[in-house]
């Protein structure tokens, strides 16, 4: 159990059945008056911003996460199941929830699932992945522009700009942070 | 913290003393430590076992005027727990003057020469600065503004409405001031409400409301200050009012300042007021957080 004299930035809370974050907390308190603990959260869930006003005397609960590693087995519909090896535990995630994680989830790569309670929440994936092309236009030779790039489309199905030398079939590393081509994969 | 902050605060603090000497202040020194401090519902002293930290020198000092001194100031440390924010600081410094023989008219003019000094002394362009946006200057005609208008003004309710229905500090922290901010010139907001005298006396003919001010530059409370209230058996009834308050919220009863009540019948009519001198730094240097203007915050030690 929190009081508010634990409230600051980086704080994890229940409310109302959510997770939240505290990303801004002032105090305040005028004139030999009550304190008042203004604060900003980020619901960790669906990411709207919250703003309340608490007072001294009030509680709050901890937000019960946890990050685990998980593998990530399959697609079904808008639903994405994990898997920790450990225990052989699944999680089902919603498409909405993963953002634009699921871009770059392959079958079998290894994430930290963020777990609230019981309930999957998000996944930090490593920043860089590997994903297949299978999907581009052959560079016309002769082309020697070189800034140049051209859209492929990858394993997952997700289209990023790519340098135009790179062909079908190819395996190229992709920044997860960003979504952006970092380079290929030799060999 | 840069050096220049702290030659800043110094030559603040230079000010601040050099201001009141001139005018005749006996500058003291009162014991940090004490017994008890006043009793009020929302201020918690931090405990020095057997004993507590000020959370202002405020006692003492009344009990030297209560001795026959005429005109006082101190710049001291105090202490008030669980308090720190972008403009608090747990312990932090505080300057109080206290006018034997006057109310909280005298003390609305010091404020204006002193920070009309202060300026003229530590600062090149003379005006304060809230944010570096916001300025403050010391030299245009003050503004005077009872509470009751303010509320009126700013939000459009009755201040005793607010504190019936307990949402004063909402209404004063989320509307008032930021109004408040919109002036360039500094503020006085007068005459609180009689639930919020503490320690100061009632209006004499309109007991419903207390000589007390507050001092607002660009919407931060610098300074707070009021006529003394001298009699002491009302003062014991405010503090044991303020102690059932404080069981009522499970903060717990405090000791009464017996001494400080023994002594306060003799208390000629006086004044007396509290300047947080870390805010008006803020103000001199344009800083943002009251972190920016000394030399160590908690978190750094």
């Amino acid at each position: 159990m929190y009081t508010v004299a634990d409230l600051k930035k980086g704080l994890k809370i229940t409310l109302d059945g959510d997770p939240y974050l505290v990303v801004a907390f002032d105090f305040v308190k005028p004139g030999k008056g009550q304190a008042l603990y203004r604060t900003k959260m980020r619901n960790m869930i669906n990411g709207t911003l919250l703003d309340r006003t608490y007072r001294s005397g009030e509680t709050f609960d901890p937000a019960d996460l946890e990050e685990r590693q998980m593998e990530y087995l399959y697609k079904e519909g808008t639903h994405y199941t994990f898997m920790d090896q450990a225990n052989y535990e699944q999680v089902v995630m919603e498409e909405e929830t993963l953002g634009d994680a699921k871009n770059f989830l392959l079958e079998n790569l290894k994430v930290d699932v963020m777990l609230f309670g019981e309930k999957g929440i998000g996944v930090s994936l490593p920043n860089f992945v590997n994903l297949r092309v299978t999907e581009t236009e052959q560079w016309a030779k002769g082309d020697t522009s070189g800034n140049d790039t051209k859209p492929a489309t990858v394993e997952t199905g997700y289209v990023l700009r790519v340098p135009p030398f790179i062909e079908e079939g190819e395996l190229i590393v992709i920044d997860t942070r960003n979504g952006e081509y970092s380079t290929r994969v030799k060999g | 913290m840069n050096s220049d902050v702290l030659w800043l605060r110094a030559h603040v603090v230079r000010a601040i003393r050099n201001f009141f000497w001139d005018r005749g202040f006996l500058e003291v020194e009162t014991p940090l430590l004490i017994p008890a401090n006043a009793p009020e519902e929302y201020i918690d002293p931090l405990a020095a076992l057997p004993w507590q930290l000020q959370t202002s020198p405020e006692l003492c000092m009344k009990r030297l005027l209560c001795r026959g001194h005429k005109r006082l100031f101190q710049i001291s440390h105090c202490w008030r727990a669980d308090e720190r924010g972008f403009r608090h600081l747990s312990e932090f410094t505080m300057l109080e003057w206290y006018r034997a023989d006057s109310d909280y008219n005298a003390l609305m003019a010091d404020c204006e020469e002193l920070l009309q000094h202060v300026a003229t002394a530590c600062l090149a362009e003379a005006p304060f600065y809230r944010h570096q946006s916001c300025r403050i200057d010391p030299f245009e005609s003050w503004v005077i503004i009872s509470v009751q208008e303010a509320f009126w003004r700013f939000s459009n309710t009755n201040v005793w409405e607010c504190l019936k229905k307990g949402i004063y500090e909402e209404i004063l922290t989320e509307m008032i001031e930021p109004a408040l901010a919109g002036f360039s010139a500094p503020v006085l907001m007068t005459d609180y409400p009689a639930e919020l005298a503490a320690l100061s006396r009632l209006k004499p003919g309109q007991t419903e409301l207390a000589e007390r001010f507050e001092l607002y530059l660009g919407g931060l409370e610098l300074a707070n200050g009021f006529s003394e209230l001298n009699d002491p058996l009302e003062q014991r009834r405010r503090f044991e009012n303020a102690n059932r308050l404080r069981i009522g919220v499970g903060r717990g009863a405090l000791p009464l300042p017996e001494r400080f009540l023994e002594e306060l019948g003799s208390l000629p009519p006086s004044a007396g007021i509290a300047m947080g001198v870390d805010r008006l730094v803020m103000l001199a240097a344009g800083a943002d957080t009251i972190d920016e203007v000394v030399a160590f915050t908690p978190e750094q030690l």
